[in-house]
């Protein structure tokens, strides 16, 4: 299968995947008792029953199931996600003003993760029965195990309030004032905790898999080979060993992509950080359809997107994958 | 002894009051930045089409009420120099304050008065505030008539606070609905000392001095970050370390107990008598089963230990509440049915009742629900409470709010735990629990089912008495009545505490918390 080929098939899956996602989750927020008119009127602290009335008739709620259905896949049909119960604001204006402080964390994270874990990975490996190599072992367990909220309970303990190193929640300090660079340095002063925190499910996960690869990669035949003809260890590891090793650690990459983004939505809960995740669980307990069908539309591109590129990556670091043969 | 007491007494608030005067001495400085957090995302900052406390923090700072009150609950002019009523109670005059502005220069005159109750009435989840309200008359540019049906005591407190902004004619009489205006969130044009400078969903919003404001000299802040930071453990490290100078509402006992201990906090509950947030175990009266005999729900009370809810569970942060008005409350009667742990009684008024113990030592099965996670101890520990006394308790979660709402508003339930609050007067947060015409019309209505035709007369009576020991009597048979039924068994106040640094002066302590205008606050050098 050609390149092309390739894209325009995954493209096809993804609408239909998309579609039965919308489906789906509409119907299963259908089926759950109650609806935003309750958590709208929680938000007021109660409201009289016209008022609740009067709620579910703006936001056509009064309607039947199929009705407000149909009306809804018409919209997203016509790339509508439509307004926000909750919010009373356009639904894509909300992500849209989210996405990028997520993207943001999930990124840096992601990339923090493979990085360190394929360094650890690839150092444990060369010395696996080594006391750093253990340690190595015990902290990517420990991280992998530990819940998201609880780690970063931790962080903001050791390094918000003890050591005074970070500050505790958002994305940035609206009260400094400055060029660029400073406000650089305050962005990248708030994404040191939550990164941290989100990277040490991955990095447990990515050292693992390639602590493994590397140590059967190393006992192969050509590696022998390799070793015959005379190269330094240095350069066996890292061109010939390291690139064989990496392709199952980025197909995983590819993979957790998904879970990067749920587990963004713990972290930004706990850091308070503005991005989709926090968006998601506030919509979820609010119950505002639209937001949260949004949501999921707008992660399951992600993952679709960040699946597609895993594809290339590993046609880049291995060239036989989607070669004809 | 009695007299050395009441010295030690005398003595104690003697010194209160010289360290009080000595702390007033110090004198409100011009000026700073203050940082502050909001605990959820806010929905909505036009607080004339949307209640509750998220908004009532931002939305008392940008839009000004005609009145306000002081912490002895006695109104105090504001955007009203002065006021009113009219001998039969049916006409309330608001002379309002020559020159003042909305944020973009407009001058603020009895027609948006009249303009804002329409909003309000047509709009505000509280209908019972301004249902009285005929219409309103304007005589001229600074007065602002209202005709009421029938007297209506409940407007006092009713046009403070978060409860009646005065928004712009010229921005929200478009003809677009209040509700969903595009300006409630952007652009907003206010009454009140702070204007909006940028509301970011979910992450702030930053309201900065409005010079223009109709109060010589004040307010005294510069700035005002909100920050929205919904993780309470998240909120109380940034108090901790200094990076929030002050929050309110906080509710979780760990959390509050924990803060007390900072030399730099200060903890308090004062300030939330108007707000009123009770704790309480909601039974329902009106059901067929065993909750909807009087003996029961008598007996569930005796067999309920308030103690072990305020000193275990809630670790000591709660006021004891008896009634289902706030005990800051004027209106509050101490003197009712308390219901001291007894579980003879409790084992006795259920033989009485018919339900006599099985082979197995139970009498009958209840389910229990709850409506948030910190409320999930509660119900344990009335279902291990209830088992001494026979009855079985099954605890019944709800996956969200709303799922809970749904069975509490349509009956669908035997005992649940509820929180619910007074909103100012009683007229506005009370009746709606006890009304028998209330019943059933969803979450935080008469759930209970409760059907009293003297409550309902009582209640009535309460609303129209302009009196106030009159009303004080009304309201004080009513709570005798309801403790003596108990289609609700009142727990306590729900652990409210504003927490702020050496930092804050004058940090909002009187009766609606930070729903109220804080054009006092300042930050100190």
């Amino acid at each position: 299968m050609n390149l092309l080929q390739t894209v325009l098939t995954r493209i096809l899956y993804a609408v239909l995947l998309l579609i039965a996602v919308l489906v789906l989750n509409f119907s299963l927020m259908h089926l759950a008792p109650g609806d935003v008119a309750d958590t709208i009127s929680q938000s007021m602290g109660g409201a009289d029953a016209e008022v609740l009335a009067d709620i579910r008739a703006d936001y056509g709620l009064d309607k039947p199931f199929l009705v407000q259905l149909a009306t809804y896949i018409g919209k997203v049909a016509q790339f509508d996600l439509g307004h926000s119960f909750f919010y009373n604001t356009s639904v894509t204006g909300l992500i849209m003003q989210k996405l990028p402080a997520t993207l943001l964390l999930v990124i840096t994270a992601q990339v923090l993760a493979l990085v360190v874990g394929v360094i650890l990975g690839v150092y444990s490996a060369r010395h696996p029965n080594g006391i750093s190599s253990h340690f190595v072992t015990f902290l990517a367990l420990f991280g992998y195990s530990a819940p998201v909220f609880w780690t970063g309970i931790l962080l903001l303990i050791g390094f918000s309030l003890h050591i005074q190193w970070f500050p505790v929640a958002g994305m940035r300090d609206v009260t400094i004032e400055g060029g660029f660079w400073v406000h650089f340095i305050d962005v990248v002063r708030h994404l040191v905790l939550p990164v941290i925190t989100l990277s040490s499910i991955f990095l447990a996960l990515y050292s693992r898999l390639c602590r493994a690869t590397m140590m059967e990669v190393l006992g192969s035949d050509y590696v022998r080979t390799a070793k015959a003809k005379g190269l330094t260890t240095r350069e066996i590891v890292y061109k010939h060993a390291l690139k064989n090793s990496l392709s199952p650690v980025v197909t995983l990459a590819g993979l957790q992509f998904s879970a990067v983004i749920s587990g963004a939505v713990l972290v930004e809960t706990v850091f308070g950080w503005p991005g989709l995740g926090t968006l998601a669980f506030q919509s979820i307990i609010a119950r505002d359809t639209p937001t949260i069908l949004g949501i999921l539309f707008f992660s399951a591109l992600v993952v679709i997107v960040g699946n597609l590129l895993t594809d290339l990556a590993l046609r880049l670091i291995d060239p036989r994958v989607g070669s004809k043969g | 002894m009695k007299h050395v007491l009441k010295g030690l007494v005398a003595a104690t608030a003697m010194a209160s009051v010289l360290a009080t005067s000595g702390f007033a001495a110090d004198e409100p400085k011009r000026g700073g930045t203050l940082i502050t957090v909001l605990g959820s995302n806010v929905r909505n900052l036009n607080s004339a089409v949307q209640s509750g406390i998220v908004t009532g923090f931002p939305g008392a700072q940008l839009f000004a009420s005609p009145l306000r009150y002081d912490e002895d609950w006695t109104p105090q002019p504001y955007l009203a120099k002065s006021w009113s009523v009219s001998e039969d109670g049916l006409k309330v005059t608001l002379n309002l304050v020559e020159g003042a502005t909305f944020h973009d220069g407009h001058p603020i005159t009895s027609s948006d008065v009249k303009f804002s109750v329409k909003v309000i009435q047509e709009n505000h989840p509280f209908k019972a505030m301004f249902a009285p309200v005929e219409s309103v008359d304007t005589p001229d540019e600074h007065t602002a008539v209202l005709n009421l049906s029938q007297p209506h005591p409940a407007l006092m407190l009713a046009m403070s606070g978060q409860l009646m902004s005065i928004i712009p004619e010229h921005i929200y009489g478009d003809g677009q609905n209040p509700k969903s205006h595009p300006r409630n969130n952007v652009d907003v044009v206010g009454s009140g000392p702070f204007k909006l400078v940028e509301f970011k969903n979910g992450e702030h919003v930053i309201l900065e001095r409005y010079d223009g404001f109709f109060m010589e000299g004040r307010p005294y802040l510069d700035k005002i970050v909100m920050r929205i930071i919904v993780d309470p453990s998240a909120r109380a490290i940034a108090l901790e370390n200094g990076e929030v100078h002050i929050s309110a509402f906080e509710s979780q006992p760990q959390i509050i107990n924990r803060l007390k201990k900072v030399d730099s906090l200060t903890v308090t509950s004062e300030g939330y008598g108007a707000i009123g947030p009770l704790d309480w175990l909601a039974m329902n009266a009106g059901s067929d089963g065993p909750t909807g005999n009087v003996k029961v729900r008598q007996a569930i009370a005796y067999a309920v230990d308030k103690n072990f809810i305020h000193n275990a569970i809630m670790q000591g942060t709660v006021t004891d509440a008896k009634t289902g008005i706030h005990p800051d409350s004027p209106f509050y009667e101490p003197d009712v049915e308390a219901y001291e742990l007894d579980l003879d009684k409790a084992n006795a008024l259920l033989d009485e009742a018919g339900f006599a113990k099985g082979d197995d030592g139970m009498r009958f099965g209840l389910t229990i629900d709850f409506g948030w996670p910190s409320a999930k101890p509660h119900v344990e520990y009335v279902k291990a409470a209830l088992k001494k006394v026979g009855i079985n308790v099954t605890v019944r979660a709800s996956a969200d709010f709303p799922t809970w709402a749904k069975r509490m508003g349509t009956m669908d339930f035997d005992l649940s735990w509820d929180a619910v609050f007074n909103w100012g007067d009683p007229v506005i947060g009370v009746h709606r629990t006890y009304v028998s015409s209330n019943i059933g019309k969803g979450v935080w209505s008469n759930t209970q089912g409760y059907s009293n035709a003297r409550v309902d007369e009582l209640l009535e009576m309460a609303g129209k008495e302009n009196d106030p020991e009159k009303r004080k009597a009304l309201y004080s048979e009513f709570q005798k009545i309801v403790a003596a039924e108990v289609p609700i068994y009142f727990a306590n106040t729900l652990p409210y505490h504003t927490v702020y640094s050496d930092k804050v002066g004058n940090p909002p302590l009187g009766i609606w918390a930070t729903s109220s205008p804080i054009d006092l606050m300042y930050l100190k050098d």
